[in-house]
């Protein structure tokens, strides 16, 4: 098996002659932290929603674990083990906290299509959904509904669904946007626990999460990559510092 | 922390109350036909079926299907025929008529589930609309007059159906097993999906859920139910006619479902019996029926979003809440 976890070569998507993706080639080494960057409008959700398939690509191929995956459907990328997360918190509204994730847990069952079959036979994943609950601070939320929470707990609901289905690989778009300071520490606290045994890619704007976080770094403008590297190399490269960190990072 | 206890605990009176309430609701259907004319009330039960069996996939799947008419009065057809000019008996005729309504179900859901709210809306209607005037011009079942005269037959060869009572207790039988694979369906990890797919369903799909395959899934067992009730009405009151797969019955059972409490379970029942019962009882009206129809639907969509069923609902879980935490 390769280095590379994720790989693409010349993703392009282009919207009626707009290329709003334009020859990307990236690739994430498996078990780090990888952030992509760039101001608004550089492509960034778009390459998410390539890449789980979202969007069907215009031109270019993507490989995971070495697979070409540029054909599938984006029900089949999550089966093999690449999960994504939203931009706007992504939760199921008037599910219970625990019941978000039960559903997650559930596929594996292979019973999601026996209508005829009691709700409590899913009663058996209340110990391993609690276990999630736990580790993303939510316990005492258990069986509120999800829409009552306030956004920060949201996002880490949000991450403890997407971590039930064990994946290899995690795709989080903007995990600490919309979050207060606390909300912030305690979602890359959380993101850095669960790299230990896990590729990530993010796409985030917090620059000091991004520093703190990732390994390396590849920085999206106008759709296609600038430069990537570490965090220290790319951030000292003129044409990023005026592409992106410019005004805000001087 | 209150708020962690008082949900459980109110699941667990729910639920306890929910079985005090079925038990209520059965005995009441059970000594009705002595109350209230038992034809009546078949017919109620029979829209009430299918009100339950449309609400499985516009409630609980959000695919609102304007087409639902095309299995109820297919069915219909089929029965009524396989029990007139076949002379099956009444129970294998409701089986065929079921069979085909869901055979329907199949092509329309194949045709129609990728596509989403209004188009799906009118995928669904103009599949319905083929079917209406396929039967208006197919000579089994007679256009205009319909198939007429529909023996009722002995159930399993023994029981009566030309008893009105009789009759009466076999459909609210049919009734109560179709609400009962309904409810199960419901609350069944396949229902978890189906209400997870209709709250979130690009989160569904990132969870790795096949969504399409679910929404089918739920669209062929609704279209079943369908069938059944219109299986059943047909042999109720002896007639296969061009109303029941006529556009207006869609929109019918839609008007149902919206009254009641569109995703709730009692909803469409309710809805069923109050438009049943207006229908019955505003005959007198003539053609004003429609317009008093059309007043108290868009009144009730004005002051009641969430249908009767959904408005009691909203009462009794603030009252909880409130009970729950007197602080806030």
């Amino acid at each position: 098996m390769s280095d590379f976890i994720l790989r693409t070569e010349g993703l392009t998507k282009e919207f009626r002659g707009f290329a709003a993706v334009r020859d990307v080639d990236l690739q994430v080494r498996r078990g780090t932290i990888h952030a992509l960057i760039g101001p608004n409008g550089a492509g960034k959700t778009t390459v998410f929603n390539l890449l789980t398939k979202f969007l069907p690509v215009t031109a270019g191929r993507i490989f995971y674990n070495d697979r070409d995956i540029t054909g599938d459907r984006p029900a089949d990328i999550a089966r093999r083990g690449m999960v994504r997360s939203f931009q706007i918190s992504a939760v199921f509204p008037h599910f219970t906290v625990r019941e978000n994730i039960r559903v997650a847990l559930q596929r594996v069952l292979g019973t999601s299509f026996h209508f005829w079959r009691s709700e409590r036979s899913l009663e058996g994943l209340h110990a391993r959904a609690d276990e999630l609950i736990e580790a993303v601070g939510l316990t005492e939320f258990t069986n509120v509904a999800a829409v009552e929470l306030a956004y920060g707990r949201k996002r880490a609901l949000e991450i403890a669904t997407t971590l039930a289905l064990d994946p290899e690989m995690l795709l989080l778009d903007e995990p600490t946007s919309g979050l207060g300071h606390e909300d912030i520490a305690r979602i890359s606290a959380l993101i850095k626990e669960v790299s230990k045994t896990r590729t990530i890619l993010m796409v985030e704007h917090n620059l000091s999460v991004v520093a703190e976080l990732s390994d390396t770094i590849t920085v999206l403008t106008r759709g296609h990559i600038l430069t990537q590297g570490r965090y220290e190399e790319v951030s000292k490269n003129p044409e990023v510092i005026e592409a992106y960190m410019g005004t805000g990072h001087g | 922390m209150v708020t962690t206890v008082a949900p459980v605990a109110t699941v667990g009176r729910r639920s306890r109350a929910g079985l005090v309430l079925t038990i209520v609701l059965v005995a009441l259907a059970l000594i009705a036909p002595l109350l209230v004319y038992p034809v009546f009330l078949m017919k109620a039960l029979c829209f009430a079926l299918f009100a339950c069996a449309f609400n499985l996939v516009a409630g609980y799947g959000g695919l609102l299907s304007f087409g639902h008419a095309a299995f109820f009065g297919s069915a219909g057809y089929v029965t009524a025929h396989a029990a007139k000019v076949w002379g099956f008996p009444t129970e294998l005729a409701i089986v065929v008529g079921v069979l085909a309504g869901t055979v329907l179900g199949v092509v329309f859901g194949w045709i129609a589930i990728r596509r989403q709210g209004i188009y799906f809306a009118m995928v669904t209607l103009a599949l319905s609309q083929m079917i209406y005037f396929y039967a208006l011009q197919v000579p089994f079942t007679h256009g205009e007059d319909g198939i007429q005269a529909v023996p009722r037959g002995h159930l399993f060869g023994f029981i009566d159906l030309n008893q009105t009572m009789t009759m009466y207790y076999v459909v609210l039988a049919i009734f109560l097993i179709g609400f009962a694979i309904i409810f199960r369906t419901i609350h069944s990890p396949f229902g978890q999906v189906l209400k997870a797919i209709r709250e979130n369903e690009p989160r569904a799909i990132s969870l790795g859920y096949r969504t399409e395959r679910y929404k089918l899934v739920a669209f062929i067992l609704s279209a079943a139910l369908s069938s059944l009730a219109g299986s059943t009405k047909s042999i109720v009151f002896q007639l296969a006619s061009l109303t029941d797969v006529h556009w207006s019955t869609s929109g019918e059972v839609v008007l149902m479902s919206l009254i009641g409490g569109l995703g709730t379970v009692l909803g469409p029942v309710v809805g069923a019996v109050v438009l049943t019962t207006m229908e019955n009882y505003l005959a007198q009206f003539g053609s004003w029926v429609t317009v008093i129809q059309g007043v108290i639907f868009v009144l009730c969509v004005l002051t009641l979003r969430s249908g009767i069923v959904g408005a009691i609902e909203d009462v009794l879980r603030r009252r909880s809440r409130r009970k729950a935490a007197p602080g806030v």
